[in-house]
């Protein structure tokens, strides 16, 4: 079984790369751009029957710093 | 006075810390992110600059996971002293050792140069070499020092006298300025600059060795 993790800064933190995405989309000519936030997308690979409370246990621990950042399971 | 200095894959100021400690007057053995546990007696530990693991992740939280951390958060619930700088810094907050968080620098930049610092403190044997309001010069050289903290945390760090030294001129975007905080106990230090960096005449300064024979004074006294 596949599950992907989403991690993003938490709202309210500053996200300095993704503000100067917005920036230099907007110099490419792109106008409406309000906002950029950037984050990562982590795919695990797991063995069937991985609970999903597994998978929080990892991102607690591991995979996300819950001090700025919030994340979200998507088991495939 | 017996301090460690870890050294995880991609640490590259673990020998400027053990030499300035030892010129301070330290017994300085230098412990691999492996082992276990720290050597018998350690007064303080010391966690170095650099890049452990490739700041793959985020910075500091591969190493937080090592074998090592784990003793070192244990030495730091029994009262032992712990010094963090830069990477080091952003391991014990990973750990969970210090609140907050470092982040990318706001403009992006990796930065590298000497910049002014406000010791806020002499309440602390970290800081104890200073007086309250001194400014000193230690060089920084970080992508990733940025610190963040919520509101809550910071009103505490700030109410409970927890910030160490703060930038004159702020160059990463840190909140209030911070540069170093301490933890609840103030035995626990983490700071972005460099005081390592900044303690022969060779360095262009020598403001950073009062932090170390501060600390030793404090610790040899204890």
């Amino acid at each position: 079984m596949k599950a992907r993790v989403y991690v993003m800064l938490k709202n309210g933190v500053l996200d300095p790369q993704g503000e100067a995405v917005r920036h230099a989309l907007g110099s490419l000519g792109f106008d409406g751009v309000e906002g950029v936030r950037q984050g990562k997308v982590i795919e695990l690979d797991l063995t069937e029957g991985t609970t999903e409370a597994t998978i929080e246990q990892m991102c607690e621990k591991l995979l996300a710093n819950t001090v700025i950042e919030s994340y979200r399971i998507e088991v495939l | 006075m017996r301090a460690a200095v870890v050294v995880f894959p991609g640490s590259n100021c673990d020998r400027d810390m053990a030499v300035a400690l030892k010129a301070a007057g330290a017994d300085v053995s230098m412990v691999w992110h492996k082992d276990a546990a720290l050597p018998d007696n350690v007064d303080l530990v010391a966690v170095p600059g650099g890049f452990s693991f490739g700041d793959y992740l985020r910075c500091g939280a591969i190493a937080a996971q090592s074998p090592i951390c784990k003793a070192i958060v244990e030495h730091a619930n029994r009262g032992g002293y712990v010094l963090g700088v830069c990477n080091g810094f952003q391991v014990l907050t990973e750990t969970g050792l210090l609140p907050g968080a470092l982040m990318r620098n706001a403009n992006l930049k990796f930065i590298c140069k000497s910049v002014d610092l406000k010791v806020e403190n002499s309440n602390s044997a970290f800081t104890s070499g200073y007086a309250a309001g001194d400014v000193v010069a230690y060089p920084v050289a970080h992508h990733d020092g940025n610190y963040s903290v919520d509101a809550e945390g910071l009103k505490k760090i700030e109410a409970e006298g927890r910030v160490a030294f703060r930038y004159v001129d702020n160059p990463n975007g840190s909140v209030a300025d911070i540069a170093g905080v301490l933890s609840e106990n103030r035995r626990v230090l983490g700071m972005m600059p460099h005081p390592e960096r900044a303690v022969d005449e060779g360095h262009g300064g020598t403001d950073g060795q009062a932090l170390f024979r501060g600390l030793i004074d404090q610790l040899v006294t204890a």
